[in-house]
Parts: structure tokens; sequence; C-alpha cells
């Protein structure tokens, strides 16, 4: 074995690590623990300069194993690897230590302790790292052509964006017609586009050679990995296999048919979808409305704000007003959400526009009784009583009830509240943890039409980027069976989320590394322990809880 | 001096280890006697490594996952909260299963991270030191936590973990589902079998002893300390040392 020569690299991160750790002197304490050759701190470890310490680190001092205590994994360990990378070192020799987010800037007023556990943290990462072990990424071919669900705006820019780079595309939608919610509306906010403009996109889609639709189609199985997916679509009078290399998951949302609320009756008391098509049909002319906003959202059962409704709401106000200046339009709202300087500014208009905004407290809201809605003002510290003529809802968009049953397929998971759940927040919006699947538009939280659009496109290059190569390197923290100790129990083989594990002509247990995502529940349940889990294996995760206890 | 717990976490990278990390986004301020030990999945967690730990003298432990129906592989916390009861189980025998907690933490709660955090921290106090920690003398509670983390490693108990979810919840191939009582009454049957075997045969690797000796020295009646000889015989685990006048002694004869 060739000798550990470990550094460690000590990040301030500014202040934001500095102000409450000691950096310099936790670097020095890095330096007596076992097998470290080199430590050092630096203002900013992931800055070019930092990352040409690291360089320098590695070449200077021949270190094989590298250690950075800096922010979260979560962000920067593909920054830190690639550096390794680049000098020569595998990257999965790459340790790191996070005493940022779980550190310096939870313990803010216990700034003694905070360095104690920092010193804890770094002594675990490298002891850590003495484990580590070199992997290698593994090649899959690629299937160069691409599956979309659901025909909406998302699917169908998507879809597209996809087939104008020269890929082949199914894309596969559960109704009759393509355009999903545009359909249904009659001006798209804040600019009264025509929706009949987008849905030329419609006319697009059919005539592309490269498309392959399939309406009134659904998904009935999805099996394979990235860059090799087999799904079944079930048309009306046929069943089709198809072979994709990515997926991308459309399928939009619906809206909140708001039975129980407000009395409402489809008639005088509609929802904001129902008044589009009133308006389509010029079929307004109520002197009173009212708008009632937040029906059926951030409430107990649903707490989330659907995010698109009060643009709308106010879009509808306009053209009620503009058709109509004498019309006397109320809107009863808990809070307006217009985010983004032109939206803002929108909603300014739309208030000297003669628009009356009253606001409603949530424990108190609006009743409607005898033809009249009473509502408790709290400036007032009374009720308010309105006359209408109609009373539109703003509901929210709910996920689909099939959301289950797809996310199922696809080994997805899905939030709280049914909608399809993306890899990361922030870093990775469009993505699954799963590689070769993403997710876009409504399928994932209520958006606007912009915004569908942009993340249909974010998929369409994420999914090109690896259709347009043969093949495509996937990563190797996968799981691996000792043939020794195995015996072929087959636990693993029921116990694996993704069907990775298999047996062989021989009937020897193996794992297909392209589908194993490294969870490692197969290892923490194989009965005779014959299975480890590569870069989460058992003596390096002994090698932490050890390294803590450790008495110096 | 006051006393500091030292707690390790095992947290799932995709929800409680995000979860963690928004926290800290957010400067939510909580203890800082917490370790965290990222993994993949809370399914990860081997139940072995919560006995070393144990063993080490942690003073508590918390493993984190996403919430049920969230995790990023589907079904790993489900896994992990069937492991986590049977470790529990154990830990009873020697009341030490306050000591450990599982909770589900999504990528968006930061804030109830370090209330989770807190929390336990505060408990752990109330609860004092690792009575590992506590005093010198502890082989007794060491040789427990030895035979308890044995028994996690032995191919019954991890059949047992690992077939539970998918025997309970499906069809078996005769197309008969075990109800999940039916199927407890058996898990702690054996958990209390399989912990007891462990300790007899960890007990003779050291001296050889009767029956008797056994039953007195592990508060077990004679009759099952028997059951268990006959048992752990068959499997060629223990066997005759030698004869003292009408009484057999046994010895462990598994190599380690
Ligand atoms: S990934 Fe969080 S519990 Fe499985």
């Amino acid at each position: 074995m060739t000798e550990l020569r470990i550094g460690v690299f000590v990040c301030n991160c500014g202040s934001n690590i500095g102000s409450i750790i000691n950096c310099s002197e936790l670097a020095d304490y890095a330096k007596n623990l076992p097998n470290v050759v080199f430590a050092e701190d630096n203002l900013y470890t992931c800055s070019e300069t930092g990352l040409t310490k690291i360089k320098n680190g590695i070449k200077e001092h021949n270190l094989n194993r590298v250690v950075v205590a800096a922010c979260t994994p979560r962000t920067h360990e593909p920054l830190f690897r690639g550096i390794c990378n680049e000098m020569g070192l595998n990257p999965y020799y790459f340790e790191f230590v996070n005493i940022r987010e779980q550190c310096s800037w939870v313990h803010q007023k216990e700034i003694h302790k905070a360095n104690l556990k920092a010193r804890d943290l770094v002594k675990m990462g490298v002891a850590r790292s003495a484990r580590l072990e070199a992997l290698e990424k593994y090649q899959v071919e690629v299937t160069s052509s691409s599956l979309v669900i659901g025909g909406g705006i998302s699917g169908i820019t998507a879809a597209l964006s996809l087939a104008e780079q020269g890929f082949e595309v199914y894309l596969v939608e559960k109704k009759r017609k393509l355009g999903g919610m545009l359909n249904d509306l009659y001006r798209i906010s804040p600019n009264y586009e025509d929706p009949s403009e987008y849905l030329q996109l419609v006319k697009k889609v059919e005539q592309q050679p490269k498309i392959i639709l399939h309406t009134n189609s659904e998904i009935i199985s999805i099996e394979g990995y990235i860059g090799n997916f087999y799904v079944t679509i079930k048309g009306q009078n046929k069943v089709e296999s198809v072979e994709v290399g990515t997926i991308i998951v459309a399928v939009g949302a619906q809206v909140l048919k708001p039975v129980d609320y407000y009395n409402y009756n489809g008639k005088d008391i509609i929802t904001h979808q129902e008044l589009e098509k009133l308006l389509k049909e010029n079929k307004i002319n109520q002197k009173n409305i009212v708008m009632i906003q937040c029906v059926g959202s951030r409430i107990e059962e649903r707490h989330y704000c659907s995010n698109i409704c009060c643009m709308n709401a106010l879009k509808n106000a306009i053209i009620i007003k503009e058709r109509a200046p004498d019309t006397n339009i109320t809107i009863l709202y808990r809070d307006i959400n217009t985010p983004g300087t032109k939206n803002e500014l929108y909603y300014r208009d739309v208030r000297k526009n003669e628009v009356i905004f009253l606001r409603y407290n949530v424990n108190k809201p609006p009743v409607i009784e005898d033809g009249k809605i009473r509502v408790y003002n709290n400036s007032l510290k009374d009720d308010i009583e309105l006359d209408y003529d109609l009373v539109v809802l703003s509901t929210p968009l709910i996920p689909n009830e099939d959301n289950k049953a797809l996310s199922q397929m696809l080994k997805v998971p899905l939030e709280e509240n049914g909608f399809f759940l993306e890899a990361h927040v922030k870093l990775r919006p469009v993505d699954f943890a799963t590689d070769g699947l993403f997710v876009c538009g409504s399928a994932k939280w209520p958006v606007s039409i912009s915004e569908a659009i942009a993340q249909a496109k974010a998929t369409a290059a994420k999914a090109a980027i690896i259709l347009c190569k043969p093949r495509f390197e996937v990563e190797g923290s996968t799981a691996r069976v000792d043939t020794e100790k195995c015996v072929g129990c087959e636990v693993c083989i029921k116990i694996c989320p993704y069907g990775a594990i298999t047996k062989d002509d021989n009937d020897q247990v193996l794992v297909r590394n392209v589908l194993c995502k490294g969870c490692g529940l197969c290892g923490a349940t194989c009965p005779h322990q014959a299975i480890s889990i590569n870069h989460f294996t058992n003596p390096q995760i002994l090698s932490q809880i050890n390294a803590l206890v450790e008495r110096e | 001096m006051a006393f500091k717990p030292k707690i390790v976490g095992f947290l799932c990278n995709w929800c409680s280890y995000a979860g963690a990390d928004l926290a800290g986004v957010s400067r939510i301020q909580y203890p800082p006697n917490i370790r965290i030990i990222r993994l993949m999945c809370s399914g990860r967690v081997e139940p072995f490594f919560v006995f070393e730990a144990l063993k080490q003298g942690i003073d508590g432990i918390i493993i984190m996952g996403c919430h049920p129906g969230e995790c990023h592989y589907m079904s790993g916390n489900y896994e992990a909260e069937i492991k986590f009861n049977f470790i529990k189980k154990m830990l009873n025998f020697i009341n030490l299963s306050d000591r450990i907690t599982l909770k589900w933490v999504s990528a968006s709660e930061g804030i109830r991270f370090a209330k989770v955090v807190t929390e336990f921290t505060e408990f752990i106090k109330t609860l004092g030191k690792s009575p590992i920690q506590k005093s010198k003398n502890n082989s007794d509670l060491i040789f427990s936590l030895t035979a308890m983390q044995q028994s996690m490693n032995n191919y019954r108990m991890r059949v047992l973990m690992g077939r539970k979810r998918k025997i309970t919840e499906q069809k078996n191939v005769y197309g008969e589902k075990v109800s999940i009582d039916e199927f407890e009454e058996l898990e702690n049957k054996a958990i209390i079998d399989e912990y007891n075997r462990e300790r007899i045969s960890l007990i003779l690797k050291k001296h050889p002893l009767s029956v008797k000796n056994l039953a007195s020295s592990l508060d077990l009646d004679e009759k099952s300390v028997l059951d268990y000889i006959v048992w752990l015989r068959s499997k060629g685990i223990v066997d005759v040392d030698k004869i003292q006048g009408l009484t057999p002694y046994y010895i462990s004869i598994q190599e380690d």
C-alpha cells in the first residue's frame, strides 16, 4: 500500500467561517492528525487562488487524499473533485468537511464550542479520507431519442426544442388535444397575449417530422436507466413500446374545483378558469364583481401559495374594466403575490385603475350570505358589506391524481402535496435525482407560462447534453457484491428499489452499475454482509465514529 | 464540568442533510453537540453502526431521513424505520433505547431540523452521560451491546429485517399475506432468542460454563438456556468442553 499523504485545506469563506472558527488554528490542529502531511487555511478555497493552492499542494506535497473543510458538499463537491481529477488524483479521494452550514453559521453564539466541533468534524473527515477508495465511473450507451410526458405548454416546448436539435421525440398526451391549460385561457397575463399565439406551437409540433405524437395515450410502464429507458405507451387501440435515452416529465397540474368553498355553484360563484371561458364568449356584463384570492390554498390542508393566481386575477380585472369601465371590481386578498419588477408595476397600475383591493383576515374569511358578501376589515375593526352579481374564486393549481402512479413508474419522489420533487431546488431545479430524468412546468409547482417555457427549454438543454453523445458517464459510488461471501439468498434483489441487482447465468448475484444509485439499502440489509457500498463503506463510516470518540 | 453530550447524526443526503444546510443558510442556532455523518439515504444505516457508537460511549444517536413517501430512493426510509425499531427493541433490554431516535426532516425544514436537534440534545442532557462513560465498570454493558451488535449481524435477524416490509405488505410465494401482528410476534421472539444466543456464545468464548452457571450469570431460566445450548450445538457454534461429575460444561467453538 502506498503511504497515505493527506492534505487539509481550511476555508475562511471570507468571514462566514473565519469570524467564528479560527481557521489557521484549525489547520494547525489538522497538521497533527494521522497521515496529514500538509494543511493550510485560505480566504476562499473555491476561488481561483484557493483552487491553485490545492493544485500546488497536491503537486508539491505529493498528496494522495484531499480534505477541504468549508461549506456543503451538496454545492461544491463537484468543483473540488474536478480539481483532484485535473491533477491526476482519483476524484473519489476527495473528502468534504462542512464547517459552515453545519458549524460556523449555526453556533454563532458559542464560539468556543463551535471551534471544538470544527476540530471534531475535521478529524472525522481526515479519518474517513484515509479509508477512501479510488472508483471508476461507468460508461453507458445512449439511445438518442427522448420521451416527453404531457402536451401542455411545457411539454410542447421541450419536445420542439429537442426535435429542432435533431433528436427524435415521443410526445405523449393523455387528452385528445395538445395545449393543456392554454386551451381554457382567454388572455395571458401580464401582456394580454391571445393564447392562440402559443397554440401555434401545436401546429409546429404536428408538422415536426422528428416528433412522434401519441395523444389520447398514457404511459403504462417504464423500465431501464439513463440512455436506455424502455417505455410502454397505451393508445386508444394499440400498445407500443419505445426506447429512449431521456425522459422529461411535463404533466402540468389542474385547477382545484372549489366545491366546498364560498357556496361555489358554477353560476354566479365561479372560478377564474370559468371566468376566462365567459370572457371568451363575451358573456360578462355584471355590474358588481368580487374576486376572492387564496381559495383553498395557504390553509391547513394545502399550505402552499399557488403562485400564479394573483397575476391572473389582476389581468382578468383589467380586461373587464377595459370592456366596461363602470363595472365595480373588488379583490379580496390575503397577500398579493406579484414578484418581479414588471409584475409589481403592473399591480400598481391595476390599483390605479379603480379596482378596489380589500384585505381579509384568514381567521375571519369573507362570508357570502343573502346575496351579499361580508368581509371583516382589520383597519375598521368591522365588517364591510359588498353587493355582487358575480363572485370569482382564485383557486390553486393542484397536482394531477395520476402523479403517484407515474412517480412509481419513474421511481422518483413526489413532495408532500403530490407535485414532482426535483433533485435540488436551487442547484438542480429541473433534474430528478435519477440520471436522465427531468421535470418542468407545473408538474413541479404552479408556474406562469413564461416560467414553464424557460424550464421546458432547460430540460431540453439538459436532455440534449446526454443525447448528443453516444455514451454517458455515470457515478461510480454504487454497490458491490463480494462473491466469496454471497450465498445467493436474494434478499438484496427484493429490497433494491431500482431492480439493479440480478443473478447472472451462473446464478451469481451481481449489481448492474448503471441502475444502481448507491443508496446503500442492500448493503445495510444483506444477511451475509456481502455487499459493500462504494464511497460509503462500513470501514469508512466506522472510521468517522471512531475518530469522534478518540481521545487526543 | 457541565455535561456536554456527544451526539452522532446519521443524515440522508437528500432531505435531512439539505435541511441541516438550510438551517445553516438561515442562521438558525442550535446546540453544537451533534456531529453529522452524511449518508446517501437513511436506509444505509447499518444497525451495528448504532451499537458501535453506543459502545464507544456516544451519548445519543439521531437518524434522519426524508418524510415517508419522499425518500429519494423511494423506500429507503421505510426500511430505515424497520431497522430502527429492531434496534430499539434490543436496546430496551438494557434501558438504552431512549438514546436513539429517528426523525423525518425534509430539505425545506431548516427550522424543524434545528428544533429536532435542540430537543434531542436537551433530552439527552436530562438522561445524563452515557452509562458506558459514566463508570469504568461497564464491562457488562459492553458485553450486552456486543451481543446485540452480533445478533444484528446474524443471518436470521437480517433476513427478518430485510424481508419484513415485503412480507407484510405483499403476498408471499403461496399467495398469502402475513399480518403485521403475526410478523411482530415472530420478530419479538427472534430478537430475544438471538440476543440470548449471542450472549451465550460470547460468554462461552471466554471460559467453559454449565447450564446452571449460564442461567445465573445471564439471568435466564435453566430450561431456556438448555434450549439455546441445544440449538447452538446443532449449528456447530458451541460444544461440550468437559464433563465434571455429571454436569457438562460448554465452550464456544466458533472462530472469529
Ligand atoms: S434519501 Fe432521504 S431517506 Fe432515503
